[in-house]
């Protein structure tokens, strides 16, 4: 029960305080979820995020499902996205209200133009930790940086080419992963 | 709020508002949007224009836009920001619940059955390789996505923003802050110092 609660308040916090959108999510996901309760591993949540973008449903979502299952079983995933949601609920019934009574809220566009630039930075410090992941199969910058992950790195350089080449997203996720199994064949 | 409007459209529709028939399709409509929209964020608004602009003038355009700003500008995810928004517009708090409940359904359905099969599957060395190739993918999209806003940002060329973009990210990489005090901070110094509309 305990744990159902600390679950339910963690994700409402997420929910509060991820502004921007889909990959703004991704860092407080992260720090809650893998730094603070070491509910997941990194791998685990780089994995939630690469099928979160094939499935449909938005990562925030998706993130708290799976957390919520792999914690708590089928209740652990119903509270755990309750909670990701109820900020929204009485946020956007609250603007709602106050929209149709004031019209405009000169202050909500001041603190949105000194979120958004916060954004961009945490999702820059969240993507550093992906770098980590794939190039040397580590949470954070290793002590060796030769200790390095050669599948990892022609992966990654292959998929940067194909972003370059304008594949869409999806096909691009399925065939780093074939590229990552040919070569996880090849190099065993 | 264009009320006569709406229950003109609801009338046509042969639909009486309040009925359990209202909320199912509501539910439905809102249930399948949710279930086969890829990509989230933005895709979201065709969607319902499609839906309920289009197919049932349920909403006019400029409501969907408005709703498609004020979600995409609030805490949360965009898609259940938009339902929760459209739910209250169509049938008060009853059609909120409706449509939050439709638009969470479907990845909550999908996840459980993904994290199962995922629990089983994880520890096999071809699928451990599928999905290392995988997250180096999607590492590749999220650098993408971080430098496309960093040229934003810096095109932009106003410096309060810029500070604001590094500051965040040397407290959060090197010194550990709290990213909620990152974010509070910001969200201060925005409500002071940038409230003029060229920052907008």
């Amino acid at each position: 029960m305990e744990l159902l609660i600390q679950l339910y308040w963690e994700f409402c916090k997420i929910g509060i305080f991820c502004v921007g959108g889909g990959y703004a999510s991704l860092p407080w996901i992260q720090a809650a979820v893998v730094e603070n309760y070491h509910w997941l591993t990194l791998t685990e949540f780089v994995d939630i995020f690469t099928i979160s973008q094939m499935t449909p449903g938005p990562i925030g979502i998706n993130a708290a499902t799976f957390t919520g299952t792999k914690i708590a079983g089928l209740p652990g995933a119903i509270v755990a996205t309750a909670g990701f949601v109820t900020p929204s609920f009485i946020l956007c019934l609250t603007i709602t209200y106050l929209l149709r009574k004031y019209g405009e809220i000169s202050g909500i566009k001041g603190v949105l133009n000194g979120l958004r630039p916060a954004v961009v930075a945490l999702i820059c410090v969240a993507g550093l930790s992906f770098i980590y992941l794939s190039v040397w199969n580590t949470e954070s910058l290793p002590e060796n940086l030769y200790d390095y992950d050669i599948t990892g790195i022609i992966v990654l350089i292959l998929s940067f080419w194909a972003l370059k080449k304008k594949v869409s997203l999806i096909p691009l996720l399925f065939g780093s992963g074939v590229a990552g199994l040919i070569l996880g064949i090849v190099l065993q | 709020m264009d009320t006569e409007k709406l229950d003109e459209a609801i009338q046509k529709l042969d639909i009486e508002p309040g009925t359990g028939h209202f909320y199912w399709i509501l539910f439905k409509s809102t249930f399948l949007i949710s279930a086969f929209t890829v990509g989230g964020g933005m895709v979201i608004i065709p969607q319902l224009k499609t839906k309920f602009v289009d197919e049932y003038g349920w909403i006019n355009d400029k409501e969907t836009l408005d709703i498609a700003a004020i979600a995409q500008s609030l805490p949360g995810v965009m898609a259940v920001n938009a339902s929760i928004m459209l739910g209250h517009r169509m049938a008060g708090l009853a059609g909120t619940l409706v449509t939050t409940l439709a638009t969470v359904l479907p990845p909550l359905i999908t996840m459980t059955i993904i994290a199962f099969f995922y629990d089983l599957f994880a520890h096999n060395y071809y699928v451990q390789m599928l999905l290392k190739g995988m997250q180096c993918g999607a590492t590749a999209v999220i650098i993408n996505v971080a430098i496309n806003l960093v040229k934003k940002l810096t095109n932009k060329k106003q410096l309060i923003p810029i500070l604001i973009c590094v500051g965040t990210f040397i407290a959060a990489l090197f010194f550990n802050v709290n990213l909620m005090y990152c974010v509070l901070v910001d969200a201060l110094l925005g409500l002071l110092l940038l409230r003029d509309p060229k920052y907008n």
